[in-house]
C-alpha cells in the first residue's frame, strides 16, 4: 500500500487583492465580511537586512508575508524564535518570476545598451524570493522552487507534501504570483500580486488546524459562490487554492477539488481538528 | 531512501549529442568550449554551444512551443533511443503514472529577449508570434515534455537556477517513494540566451578564456547549453529487479546557504550540509565516496566555498574533478548532464580529467584530477549549487 498523501495544516497565510491577510480572508470566505476589491498593499520586509529590503521586489514582499504569516500561526514566530522559522523545509511555488524585473531586462537587453545591472541579473532568477527568505530568516533547511504555469499551487502542494510524508519535515508552501507590466501584460494577464501560505506537518499538534489529504482525481474544482473570488481563483494561479482555504474557513469537513493540470486536479479530503 | 533505477539516460551538451559523444570527450579530456559567437552576443567570452539546435523542427501540433530551448529539449529526448524508452515506460505504467521534473534557469527566455525587438512601434505590443507561456514560462520544457509524450499526470519544471536539475532528482524521488507515480522523467535543459551571458558578465563572473576549474587562476565561468535526461524507476519491483551493473541514484541532500544572492557562503557550510544529507540519505559514509563531480564553476569564490566543504567533509581521500572545462557550465541542465557523467563514470569506469586546469589551486586540499583516469568507483556524488544559495547533492552507484 502506498502512504496517503497526507498532513497537518499548521499555519496559513494569505495576501491578495481585498483580502491582506488570513483572518480578512477568513471571514470573507465565512460570509461575515462582504468581499471589497482593493489592490493588494505589500507589507515592507522588516526582517530582511537594511540593504536587501532595498532591492526588495514585490515578489520578495509577497512571498515574505505571506510566508511569515503562516509560520508565526504555526508557533513558528521569527520575532520570538527565529530557530523555529528557520527549521523549516519550504517549498516555494510560482507561475512566474519578477515581471517588472524582467521586463526592464528584455527592455534593455533590446537597445543599444546591454549592459545590465547585476542586481537586475540575480534578482532574475525564478528562486530571487526563496533566496531573500533564506537569508531574511537563517533557514538553512531544503528549499524547493517550482513552476507549472496555472498548475503552479497543486505542483508546490505536490512536493511540500512529499517532503512532510517521505521526510517528515515540517514544510512552508508559500505560492505567489505577480504581474507583468506591458508588454508581457497582454501575453499573461496576471492581475496583481497574491499569495498563498501554508504550514503542513507530518504529526498532529496543539496548533493542528486541520488534516489534508491528497488524492488525484478528473474532476474540476467547483466555481466560488463569490464572483469577484471566482474571478481571483481563475486569474492568479496562486489562488487556485481558494477552495481549500473556503472550507477551512467554514471549518467543515469533507472534500474539495483545486485545479491542478488537466486530466490531473487534486481532491483534497479536509478534517478540521 | 529506497534506491531507484536510472532505466535509461541521454546528455547533449557541446560535448556532443549523446552518450557516446559525451563518452569519448571526456575520455579525450576534450573540451567543447570555443570563443562566444552566438547571436548578436559580444562579449569576449568562452561558450559551450550546441551545435544543430536550430535545425530542430518541432511537431506541427505542438508548433507554439518552437523556441531555442524547446528544439533542444526535442534533440536531447530524440537522442540514444530515450524517448523510445519513455514510451515503453508509458506503455508498462499508463499515461497517468509516468511524472516529469525538469529543471531550467531561463526555459524559452531567448524567445522573448528577441520579441522585444519587434515591439510594435506604435502600440510597443510584442509581435503576434510570440507565445509567453509555450517558451518563456519555466514551465514550458516540462508541458512540452508533457504533450510530445501525451502525458497526462503530474508534471513541474524546477527552477533554482544552477542547482535546478539536481533538485529534480529529489523531487521525483519523493513521488516515487510515495508510490503517486511509477516512473519519472527527470532533467534539465537550459540554452543560450542574452540574460545569462550579459547577467553573468554584469557580475564579473565569466571569463574570457575557456574555464579553469579549481585553477589557481580560475577567473570565471564559460557558459554552457545543454539537456540531458534520466528515466527513473523504483528498483525493487519483482518484474524490474535491476540488472547488475545498473546505475542507481541512492541519495539526494538539499539545503540552502541562507547567506547572500549571488556568492556561496564562504566556508562553504550550505554545501556541505547538502553533501551531508545525500549521504545520510543513502545510508553511506564518506569514506565509501570514490569519486566526486563538483560543482566546480571556475569562479574564484564558488570554487573555494565547494573545495573547502568537500575538504572538510572528505579530506583529500576522494579524486574529484568539474566537468565543467569540457561541457561550460549548463546552468539549470548542469544537475543533469553531471548526473549522465556520474553515471558514465560508474558504468564505464573512467574518472573525467579537468580540460582547462593547468595548476590546481594549493589553497584547495583535495585530490582534483586534472587528467582523467580508469577506476572502478561503486559510489559517486555529484554536487550542484545556484544562485540563491540553493544546494543539491546526488549521490548514485551500481547495483551489485
Amino acid at each position: 500500500m502506498n502512504p496517503p498523501l497526507t498532513a497537518w495544516l499548521e499555519g496559513v497565510g494569505c495576501l491578495a487583492p481585498g483580502l491582506p491577510d488570513w483572518p480578512t480572508a477568513r471571514a470573507v470566505l465565512r460570509g461575515e465580511q462582504v468581499y471589497a476589491h482593493v489592490p493588494t498593499v505589500l507589507p515592507a520586509p522588516a526582517i530582511l537586512p537594511p540593504a536587501e529590503r532595498r532591492r526588495a521586489s514585490r515578489v520578495v514582499k509577497l512571498a515574505l508575508a505571506v510566508g511569515l504569516e503562516a509560520a508565526a500561526q504555526a508557533g513558528a514566530d521569527v520575532a520570538q524564535a527565529g530557530a523555529d522559522v528557520a527549521q523549516l523545509a519550504t517549498v516555494f511555488s510560482a507561475s512566474g518570476a519578477d515581471g517588472h524585473n524582467c521586463h526592464a531586462l528584455c527592455e534593455q537587453l533590446a537597445s543599444d545598451d546591454r549592459q545590465i545591472s547585476p542586481t537586475r541579473f540575480h534578482n532574475s532568477v525564478h528562486n530571487a524570493a526563496a533566496g531573500y527568505w533564506g537569508i531574511a530568516t537563517g533557514a538553512m533547511a531544503p528549499c524547493q522552487v517550482i513552476c507549472a504555469y496555472d498548475a503552479s499551487f497543486g505542483a508546490g502542494l505536490l512536493d511540500a507534501l512529499g517532503q512532510v510524508v517521505v521526510d517528515r519535515q515540517t514544510t512552508l508552501l508559500i505560492a505567489y504570483d505577480s504581474e507583468y507590466p506591458e508588454p508581457l501584460f497582454a501575453t499573461r494577464p496576471v492581475p496583481d500580486c497574491a499569495g498563498i501560505g501554508l504550514v503542513l506537518a507530518p504529526d498532529r499538534t496543539p496548533r493542528s488546524l486541520a488534516q489534508i489529504t491528497v488524492r488525484p482525481t478528473a474532476a474540476v474544482a467547483e466555481p466560488l459562490a463569490d464572483a469577484a473570488l471566482e474571478t481571483l481563483r481563475i486569474a492568479i494561479p496562486a489562488l487556485r487554492a481558494l477552495p481549500l482555504l473556503h472550507r477551512l474557513a467554514l471549518g467543515e469537513g469533507g472534500s474539495l477539488v483545486v485545479d491542478y493540470l488537466p486530466p490531473m486536479q487534486l481532491s483534497i479530503a479536509l478534517q478540521p481538528c | 531512501m529506497t534506491p531507484l533505477l536510472l532505466s535509461a539516460t541521454t546528455a547533449t551538451t557541446c560535448l556532443g549529442r549523446g552518450l557516446a559523444a559525451t563518452r569519448s570527450a571526456l575520455r579525450e579530456g576534450r573540451s567543447g568550449l570555443a570563443p562566444c559567437a552566438f547571436e548578436t552576443v559580444e562579449l569576449a567570452t568562452w561558450i559551450g554551444e550546441v551545435p544543430g539546435v536550430d535545425n530542430e523542427r518541432l511537431p506541427a501540433p505542438l508548433a507554439a512551443y518552437d523556441c531555442r530551448n524547446n528544439r533542444l529539449t526535442q534533440m536531447a529526448l530524440e537522442t540514444d533511443g530515450f524517448a523510445e524508452r519513455v514510451r515503453q515506460a508509458i506503455a508498462r505504467h499508463g499515461r497517468d503514472r509516468v511524472g516529469i521534473f525538469l529543471g531550467t534557469s531561463t526555459a524559452g527566455i531567448l524567445q522573448t529577449e528577441l520579441a522585444y525587438r519587434r515591439r510594435d512601434p506604435q502600440t510597443g505590443a510584442l509581435p503576434a508570434d510570440f507565445h509567453y507561456r509555450t517558451t518563456h514560462n519555466s514551465f514550458s520544457l516540462a508541458e512540452f515534455t508533457r504533450d510530445y509524450f501525451g502525458l497526462t499526470g503530474m508534471a513541474m519544471a524546477i527552477s533554482t537556477a544552477c542547482s535546478s536539475s539536481a533538485k529534480v532528482f529529489a523531487a521525483a524521488a519523493r513521488q516515487l517513494a510515495l508510490g503517486s507515480i511509477d516512473a519519472a522523467i527527470v532533467g534539465g535543459v537550459d540554452t543560450l540566451c542574452l540574460t545569462t551571458l550579459y547577467g553573468f558578465a554584469s557580475l564579473q563572473l565569466t571569463s574570457p578564456q575557456p574555464c579553469r576549474p579549481y585553477d589557481a587562476e580560475r577567473d570565471g565561468i564559460s557558459i554552457g547549453e545543454g539537456a540531458a535526461f534520466a528515466l527513473l524507476e523504483r528498483a525493487d519491483g519483482v518484474a524490474n529487479t535491476p540488472a547488475a551493473g545498473s546505475v542507481l541514484l541512492l541519495g539526494t541532500g538539499e539545503s540552502s546557504d541562507a547567506y547572500h544572492m549571488s556568492s556561496p557562503h564562504p566556508e562553504g557550510l550550505g554545501a556541505r550540509l547538502a553533501m551531508q544529507a545525500a549521504l545520510r540519505s543513502a545510508g553511506l559514509g564518506t569514506a565509501d565516496i570514490d569519486y566526486i563531480n563538483l560543482h566546480g564553476t571556475a569562479t574564484p569564490a564558488n570554487d573555494a566555498a565547494e573545495g573547502k566543504a568537500v575538504a572538510a567533509l572528505f579530506g583529500d581521500r576522494v579524486p574529484c574533478s568539474s566537468t565543467k572545462g569540457a561541457t561550460g557550465h549548463t546552468l539549470g541542465a548542469a544537475g543533469a548532464v553531471e548526473a549522465v557523467i556520474c553515471a558514465l563514470a560508474l558504468t564505464d569506469g573512467f574518472l573525467p580529467g579537468s580540460p582547462g586546469t593547468h595548476r590546481r589551486d594549493p589553497a584547495l586540499p583535495i585530490d582534483y584530477l586534472l587528467q582523467g583516469r580508469p577506476a572502478h568507483p561503486r559510489h559517486v556524488l555529484s554536487n550542484s549549487f545556484g544562485f540563491g544559495g540553493s544546494n543539491c547533492s546526488l549521490i548514485f552507484g551500481v547495483a551489485p
